[in-house]
């Protein structure tokens, strides 16, 4: 049971590094991105944790769904990125405030 | 007959008020003075047979009111009392009204004019008829309400307006008294008919409200409240600032309401409701001590006045405050007969200088007529009469009454009754007795007697009005001379059983048979001292003309003296002002446009859009900060989610996050 708990524990403690990563960060947005990627990374791992320990499938079949849409959405928001760079050309997170309220 | 006398002026006045465009000047001039003209002959039928043969007459038409306990029937009571009022309202009125033909000969508007009178006279006659105090205070109001539409007769002069609004918000005041004695009336009694507060009275006599602690008796109470129901309408010391002013009305108005009927609604009210302050001697020392000053102050403000019709209406203040005062002695047949006779001299005067004004195309001011003796010798000589009758000379009107009333305050000083304010009652009376003979003949010099002031173009066209003016002027003067000698035995003769059970008087508080055998000088005070009134306005008005003039303290009463004392200014400075800047700058400008604006609607859509303005600036367009709001909004839920279950800490929480933004 302990093993199980600390496996937990082990992906809670990733997702919330990768939340400070996202909040700490305040300049580059790829450190931003490769934070998000950690999210799912801990998001996976936790499911794919449970789907042992309640011993059923559908947690693994979750987590790879969400590699397949952790890739997707990655290669879309890089792609964002690069359009953004070419009319910019700078991706400081601070310059982003074309949206203020 | 009894409801005919009621119901007539009623029916000419709608008559003559709604028809007037297609009845013309003189059709409803005559209509209206036909109408009232018979019900002054009903009122005499009415007088015989209610007074002279002793068939008091009740009559209950209908139900007004029916709830509960409160039953109010439309009644009609006529017992002396109501008897003599209606004759003298009747006749006064009738009089008037044929005055006003001639008099408003010139005036475009008379059939309103004719339709104002009557409506006058209807709410009169159902204020004197009334057996309940709810119809009486239907006549009441109506009696103030046609005030101000005949002081405001000439609608278009900004001082008539004026004058009208503030007699109607001076009566007003005591109208609010006189309410609130109806309904502890009401409230004591269970009833507001006369009948059956009057014989119930007397066991109410040691019966106390318990108000805020205090006991106060409930006779007294009542009485008070009447009272300033009272003042209010007969223009005692305190309320009377609108008398004077209302002089702004046509003359025939000032005659009929100023001096006549309105104002004598007050004493008759004190009369009728003679079988419940009889019972409080707290209320009639009230009413002997405010009557005294009404007297003395309006007989002085009097003096110096220079507007014709004001010198008269302080004496209308002045002959009222008499009237208050004999019934505060607890004489109120002695205060009727002086109503009586007041009613008649007074209309005298009042239509006489109506007749002088006329004369002189409508100059008030006594410093600009003189030596009208000659010019108008029928005026003049029932100007004298009026005035005669008015400072009391023997064997005229003003004599049996006004006499009499100064003799009863006499016996107050008797030494087993040792009643002080009674003492000063008395002097204040008799000093007004020399005032008042003062300012009649100042009056009667200013205007009949020094050498003219007036403008030749005046003096070349005036000329004695004609016939219908003279005529009532002859009646009136005839009244002035007549009715207290004939009326004397019939009202206030010793042991006159003439008033029957319409007033009361308790025995201890009989003065009256003491009266009689008050000692012959003080009997001889009253006309020495009018001698002494009429012999200094002779002295400064002829022999000599100038030398008081250099008296400092002459010159410093005659200035105070005509500006009235201050009262006016004093109330409009003390009381009238700083309620209309508390109106404006707190009720309105504090409450209504500040405070409630504040938290109603202009505060609130305010508050909304600052709140807005801030929210906004939340979104500052930086990803790092709408991350921290979503990352902190999920972890406000989860917490709200854990909190649920103490759902007071959820709230404040929210509260505590509404501050934050």
């Amino acid at each position: 049971m302990y093993d199980q708990l600390n496996y937990i524990n082990v992906s809670t403690l990733l997702f919330l590094i990768s939340i400070i990563g996202i909040f700490l960060n305040q300049r580059n947005i790829l450190v931003m991105l490769m934070s998000l990627e950690m999210m799912f990374l801990a998001v996976s791992f936790n499911l794919i944790f449970t789907s042992i320990l309640l011993d059923d499938v559908t947690g693994q079949i979750f987590s790879l769904l969400i590699l397949t849409v952790a890739a997707a959405e990655s290669s879309i928001g890089l792609a964002i990125l690069v359009v953004y760079y070419r009319i910019r050309s700078a991706i400081t997170v601070e310059l982003m405030t074309l949206m203020s309220g | 007959m009894y409801i005919t006398v009621i119901t007539l002026p009623l029916i000419g006045s709608l008559i003559s008020g709604f028809g007037g465009r297609w009845l013309g000047r003189y059709g409803s001039s005559i209509l209206s003075t036909t109408c009232v003209g018979i019900s002054f002959v009903l009122a005499i039928l009415i007088f015989y047979e209610v007074g002279f043969c002793g068939t008091v007459c009740y009559i209950s038409l209908a139900s007004w009111i029916d709830a509960e306990m409160l039953s109010v029937k439309w009644g009609f009571l006529f017992d002396s009392l109501t008897a003599v009022m209606l004759v003298v309202v009747t006749s006064i009125s009738t009089l008037v009204h044929l005055y006003s033909i001639s008099y408003m000969e010139t005036d475009p508007h008379s059939p309103r004019f004719m339709a104002y009178l009557e409506i006058f006279t209807f709410f009169m006659l159902v204020l004197v008829t009334a057996d309940n105090l709810l119809q009486m205070f239907l006549g009441w109001e109506g009696v103030g309400l046609a005030s101000y539409l005949l002081i405001n007769f000439w609608f278009t002069r900004l001082a008539a307006n004026q004058s009208a609004i503030k007699a109607l918000v001076i009566n007003r005041i005591g109208d609010f008294g006189l309410s609130i004695g109806i309904f502890s009336i009401f409230y004591l009694f269970s009833s507001v008919e006369y009948l059956s507060i009057f014989s119930l009275s007397p066991l109410f006599q040691n019966y106390y409200f318990i108000i805020l602690g205090y006991d106060i008796n409930c006779i007294t109470l009542i009485g008070s409240l009447l009272f300033i129901g009272a003042v209010g309408k007969s223009a005692q010391l305190g309320l009377h600032t609108w008398l004077p002013d209302a002089m702004e009305g046509p003359t025939p108005v000032s005659a009929l309401i100023h001096a006549a009927t309105m104002v004598t609604a007050g004493v008759f009210l004190m009369i009728r409701f003679s079988p419940l302050i009889e019972y409080s001697t707290t209320i009639l020392t009230i009413l002997t001590l405010l009557g005294s000053f009404t007297t003395f102050f309006a007989a002085m403000a009097g003096a110096f006045q220079n507007d014709l019709k004001r010198v008269i209406a302080y004496s209308t203040c002045s002959q009222l405050g008499y009237m208050i005062f004999a019934c505060g002695l607890s004489c109120y047949n002695v205060s009727l007969f002086h109503l009586t006779n007041h009613a008649f001299f007074k209309a005298l005067l009042f239509l006489s200088a109506g007749s002088v004004i006329h004369a002189l195309s409508d100059e008030q001011d006594m410093r600009k007529m003189g030596s009208l003796s000659q010019f108008l010798p029928i005026t003049y000589s029932v100007m004298l009469i009026g005035s005669l009758a008015l400072v009391g000379f023997p064997f005229l009107t003003g004599f049996y009454s006004k006499d009499f009333i100064l003799e009863i305050s006499q016996v107050s000083m008797n030494s087993n009754l040792n009643d002080i304010l009674g003492n000063i009652a008395c002097w204040l009376g008799s000093l007004s007795v020399f005032f008042t003979a003062f300012y009649s003949f100042r009056l009667i010099y200013l205007t009949f007697i020094n050498s003219t002031n007036s403008n030749r173009i005046f003096i070349n066209s005036i000329h004695e009005s004609n016939w219908i003016i003279i005529l009532p002027l002859f009646v009136l003067a005839l009244g002035s001379i007549f009715i207290g000698y004939l009326a004397r035995d019939l009202f206030i003769g010793a042991g006159t059983n003439f008033w029957k059970t319409s007033i009361f008087n308790l025995p201890i508080n009989s003065i009256q048979v003491e009266a009689e055998f008050v000692s012959i000088n003080l009997k001889w005070l009253p006309f020495l001292l009018s001698m002494l009134g009429i012999v200094i306005a002779t002295i400064i008005n002829v022999i000599t003309k100038n030398f008081h003039k250099n008296i400092v303290f002459y010159s410093f009463f005659t200035f105070l003296s005509n500006k009235k004392w201050y009262l006016d200014l004093i109330y409009n400075r003390f009381i009238a002002r700083p309620f209309l800047d508390f109106g404006y700058s707190i009720s309105f400008k504090n409450l209504d446009r500040g405070f409630i604006e504040i938290i109603g609607p202009f505060g609130l859509s305010n508050l909304i859009t600052s709140w807005a303005n801030i929210t906004k600036q939340l979104q500052t367009g930086q990803i790092t900060h709408y991350l921290f709001f979503m990352v902190f909004g999920v972890c406000l839920f989860l917490v709200w989610i854990n909190l649920s279950y103490h759902f007071l800490l959820s709230v404040t929480l929210y509260v505590v996050l509404l501050f934050f933004i």
